[in-house]
């Protein structure tokens, strides 16, 4: 939909995108939340949400880059919990911290590489592939670790430095998911390999019979995406000292998946991009702790978040129709 | 004989290697390695697991069958229509919440919980299906997204009520009776369950709905065209789909009696397993009840098994993950590879000892000649497929065309056309019988008739099934020519049953008897076959003798003659060997001989490879299809032979412009017209020292005034 001349209409000279809605909704939202909300505004409000913001958003650019090569990663947070643990787990062995975390990418990056292989090689469909190997991971992780939330040692320098520190007073952690957004806007749109993930995404037939090497660019889609998680997951290390495995029993993957759609990235594949994912998790953290706030309860939220969710699938499907004639079999 | 062409020939004779092809096109297939996989299970977990097959452990089984089992089911029916629904495990979870609320606290008659835990069922298979159905939104999110919406509206009511559905119980036998009961020692559920199954079985497989439905998650674009409401049929499978879900919610209460708050999660996964393990495929159109059941029996075996070995939480889920995983790889690859494996198997050559060819040399009756030369032209450029021709009384000329129509020139130059009849197949032998009725053999379709009239009418298409069949060869394949005895009987040739028409090369390579000639009888509608095993039966003529017919075998390059009636009745005999060509269509000539045509000719190559099976297997494998070694069909000829298998004369087209393939010929009054079937026109031949007035159905039928 995005930037893509998708349809939509036109007011004057200006196209109306999902984008500009969300962030159009983002704003009236902050105000209402501003006008209404005691707290809202007060600094320790605004960085909280920003902080917040920060790991939903990093797993969010992960998202939506398998998103845009029309795949999709329920692993996210069986990856950040259970890599970030394991590296946890090797340092409490008294390995070096940094050399531990190197470890956790690492696994990360070969749980990514396997859920490639499965989506690319193998063919299982990726909500398949992914949904399976996210509760083999898990499972296999419950079953290392012997307890559910694991500590990082503590005196990390640069992990404090991530948790607490900031640059130019933005936290750090906010800078960092702006790095990695930056990172994938760049990659995305100005590397070659990026043109070619849109390509697969656009029409995955077309793009091989090309000659486009599809099967490692999905594999390497989803080396990425691990590797966002993996990050994803020392941010929170870095924010609250530690890690809670039973995270993956949480919406938190389907807030993930929220924002991609919000954002306007379609679930077809081949468009969309950095700059959605920013407007949807803007939209969402805004209406999390708005939510948080007004003290709804975790279930009730969560009832909010996945009937606007519903909605904005319906409203994908309904500005994208899915035709009779063109969908194919299978198409689940 | 050589030793090792005894032995090879024995070899083909006694392994009959084209029957694995035909078991791989089994539907049941599918279902082997799953159901090997259980019996492998079982025998496993039977022996480590201490009262394994114990009375109370099967009773408890099939209890936990029930309510797993019509979940199952239910998701069954969903991915049949092409979709998924991961929503079970909530919908379940709220079924069981609100037949607890009513009948614990709210002491509700069984009949009211029922409806109300049905109702509720759905309303949320009615939002599921209306947001897959009919906004047609991907079913795997949408229902992701609802999973989440069912599980809150129950983490958000169940603590409110958790106490008061504890602290009171049911007050309805009935409902008691369906927890507890037995009948005829099974659990009243699993009798309940058992029916169900039984009835979903029937709908699937023999109601128009279950057809739609496997129609709209075969091909939808096909359903869709083929005028299906598609919306409809996939709003009605997750509507049935959580309605299935909810009675079993109903059958966990009934026997639990409460429920914890983390009910029903994972349940998706499960039931998923259990699906993808039986057999049914995540890309829709392919799955049956039986193979539900299997999955549900595999699922909770390996479950109930690893509960009772005491292995932990985590790794239950884990072991389920990767058998889900490693089951819908094979999935997916079988389905992708199932035809790829077919094709390299299906075609499976025998062993075929050609004999010496009739010689063609100067001098010989079968010399090569060029009196095809300069014959006269009929449709030229605008018949495409004629393989047959035949003259009717007043003296109008039919063919068939690729297009599935009966054409009619009228005489005496036969330039003018029209449609007669369209059959809608392709046309290939004709014949009239004592009526004037038009007897049609159609490619794919069977044996047709149309009336002087122009009435189109079937006449067969089913004959009885050989014992020996693995793949139902009752219906037709391919009907080849026909012709008819003087009791009215129609006898005529099914070239093959394994193969389509545009496959006929395939059945060239395979040189195997895969034909038969079969007898319809008109008066009392039978149909049987007469004789099988035959090697592309093609031509048939009943012969002057008023009790046999000759029949060509292509491939065998052989004219035989089998009685129907008279001292030989019921026997064959050889009447021609060793043909030069692949013989055709044969028909009657005026001078009590008959004419043959010979579609195409041996090369030495191809006669070669026939004794070479394992040669022409590999290659049927490895090179693409326009590469194999084919019967070359870029000439041929008529020849006219007599009663004892005398060839007489040959006519040929040496430069191959006029006929270089030649399917059919027929003699009417002094002339000989020729066709073939990849020909585009029809040729006329003055024939020397032919009756000028002999006329085919009056050799039949005598003459009518």
């Amino acid at each position: 939909m995005a930037g893509r001349g998708k349809p939509g209409g036109r007011i004057g000279s200006v196209q109306i995108s999902q984008e500009l809605v969300v962030i159009a909704i983002s704003v009236i939202l902050f105000a209402v939340f501003s006008a209404t909300l005691n707290n809202f505004l007060s600094q320790g409000n605004v960085i909280a949400i920003l902080k917040n913001v920060s790991i939903l958003g990093t797993l969010a650019v992960g998202m939506g880059f398998i998103v845009v090569g029309r795949g999709i990663d329920l692993t996210m947070v069986a990856v950040m919990v259970v890599g970030v643990a394991f590296s946890i787990w090797v340092s409490s062995w008294g390995v070096d911290f940094t050399l531990a975390v190197i470890c956790g990418a690492l696994l990360a990056a070969a749980i990514g590489l396997f859920t490639g292989i499965m989506v690319a090689v193998a063919e299982i469909p990726p909500i398949f592939a992914t949904l399976a190997i996210a509760s083999s991971v898990y499972g296999s992780g419950r079953i290392v670790f012997a307890s559910d939330v694991l500590y990082a040692p503590p005196n990390i320098a640069w992990l404090k430095f991530v948790g607490n520190g900031s640059v130019f007073g933005i936290p750090m952690s906010v800078v960092m998911f702006a790095c990695v957004a930056a990172l994938m806007a760049f990659f995305l749109r100005k590397t070659r390999f990026g043109r070619l993930v849109y390509a697969t995404g656009d029409n995955p037939n077309a793009a091989r019979t090309t000659g486009l090497p599809t099967r490692p660019i999905i594999v390497t889609q989803y080396v990425i995406s691990a590797l966002i998680a993996f990050t994803a997951g020392i941010i929170m290390t870095g924010l609250v000292t530690g890690i809670d495995t039973r995270l993956y029993n949480s919406s938190l993957i389907y807030d993930v998946l929220l924002v991609v759609v919000l954002g306007g990235i379609g679930l077809s594949g081949g468009q969309g991009g950095v700059r959605n994912v920013i407007a949807g998790t803007i939209l969402v953290g805004i209406l999390t702790n708005g939510m948080t706030i007004l003290n709804f309860s975790y279930t009730s939220q969560n009832l909010i978040k996945s009937v606007i969710l519903l909605s904005a699938l319906a409203i994908d499907a309904i500005i994208n129709p899915r035709d009779e004639q063109t969908s194919q079999s299978g198409d689940i | 004989m050589s030793m090792a062409e005894s032995l090879v020939r024995w070899r083909y004779r006694v392994l009959p290697d084209h029957v694995v092809g035909e078991i791989l096109t089994k539907k049941w297939i599918d279902s082997v390695i799953p159901f090997t996989a259980l019996v492998i299970l079982c025998a496993i977990f039977g022996s480590i697991v201490p009262g394994f097959f114990d009375l109370a452990t099967l009773t408890n089984l099939s209890g936990q069958t029930a309510e797993l089992g019509l979940v199952v089911l239910g998701m069954t029916i969903v991915m049949v229509s092409g979709g998924i629904d991961l929503s079970v495990g909530s919908t379940f979870a709220l079924a069981v919440l609100v037949t607890l609320f009513g009948m614990n606290v709210e002491q509700w008659s069984f009949g009211t919980g029922l409806l109300a835990c049905l109702g509720l069922g759905l309303v949320c298979g009615a939002i599921n299906g209306l947001l897959v159905g009919f906004l047609r939104m991907r079913a795997f999110l949408t229902t992701l997204v609802t999973l989440i919406i069912y599980r809150s509206t129950f983490d958000i009511v169940f603590p409110q009520v958790s106490t008061a559905i504890v602290t009171s119980g049911p007050d309805s036998p009935a409902y008691d009776f369906l927890g507890f009961g037995t009948i005829w020692g099974m659990p009243a559920s699993f009798v309940v369950f058992a029916l169900i199954a039984l009835l979903l079985h029937l709908v699937l497989s023999r109601t128009r709905y279950g057809w739609r439905l496997f129609a709209v998650g075969g091909a939808r674009r096909s359903a869709y065209n083929a005028g299906i409401n598609v919306r409809f049929t996939l709003f009605s499978a997750y509507v049935l789909c959580s309605v299935l879900v909810a009675l079993s919610g109903f059958f966990f209460s009934a026997r639990i009696g409460s429920a914890a708050s983390d009910i029903g999660t994972g349940l998706e996964l499960q039931v998923l397993t259990a699906t993808v393990l039986g057999g049914i495929s995540l890309g829709g159109g392919r799955g049956s009840v039986a193979k539900a059941l299997m999955g549900t029996i595999f699922v909770l075996v390996l479950s109930n098994s690893l509960l009772a070995l005491a292995v932990p939480g985590p790794v239950n889920y884990l072991i389920l993950g990767l058998v889900l995983l490693l089951s819908v790889l094979l999935d997916v690859r079988w389905v992708k590879n199932r035809h790829k494996i077919l094709r390299s198997v299906y075609i499976s050559p025998t062993f075929a000892k050609m004999p010496q060819a009739i010689s063609t040399e100067p001098g010989a009756p079968m010399a090569v000649n060029d009196r095809l030369k300069d014959v006269g032209v009929i449709g030229l450029g605008f018949l495409d497929g004629a393989e047959d021709v035949i003259f009717d009384r007043q003296d109008r000329l039919y063919t068939g065309s690729r297009q599935g129509d009966i054409l009619r020139f009228k005489p005496p130059h036969y330039t003018e056309s029209e449609v007669f009849a369209h059959i809608g197949g392709s046309p290939l032998g004709m014949a009239f019988d004592r009526d004037d009725n038009l007897v049609i053999c159609v490619a794919g379709m069977g044996l047709y008739q149309v009336s002087p009239e122009g009435e189109v009418k079937l006449l067969t298409a089913e004959t009885n099934r050989s014992l020996t069949s693995v793949v139902d060869d009752s219906t037709m394949k391919l009907a080849d020519d026909c012709d008819i005895l003087p009791d009215g009987r129609i006898v005529f040739s099914e070239a093959t049953v394994r193969f389509e028409m545009h496959d006929w090369y395939a059945d060239a390579l395979e040189s195997r008897g895969n034909g038969r000639i079969i007898v319809h009888d008109p008066r009392s509608g039978s149909t049987r076959t007469l004789l099988s095993n035959l090697v592309f039966p093609n031509g048939i003529c009943t012969a002057f003798d008023g009790q046999s017919v000759l029949f060509a075998e292509s491939w065998a390059c052989r004219i035989s003659r089998y009685y129907f009636d008279g001292p030989k009745k019921g026997t064959v005999e050889r009447v021609i060997e060793g043909l030069p060509g692949y013989p055709d269509n044969i028909n009657r000539a005026s001078d009590g001989t008959y004419w043959l045509a010979l579609m195409g000719m041996r090369t030495p190559a191809l006669d070669l490879s026939l004794e070479m099976p394992g040669f022409r297997r590999r290659m049927a494998r490895r090179v693409s299809e326009d590469a194999w070694l084919m019967p070359n069909l870029n000439t041929g000829c008529v020849l006219r032979f007599d009663e004892t298998g005398q060839i007489l004369e040959s006519l040929w087209d040496q430069a191959g412009e006029k006929h270089p393939m030649i399917t059919s010929m027929r003699e009417h009054k002094g002339v000989l017209y020729l066709c073939g079937i990849f020909n585009n026109r029809m040729g006329t031949l003055p024939s020397q020292g032919a009756d000028p007035d002999w006329f085919s159905s009056d050799s039949y039928w005598g003459e009518k005034s």
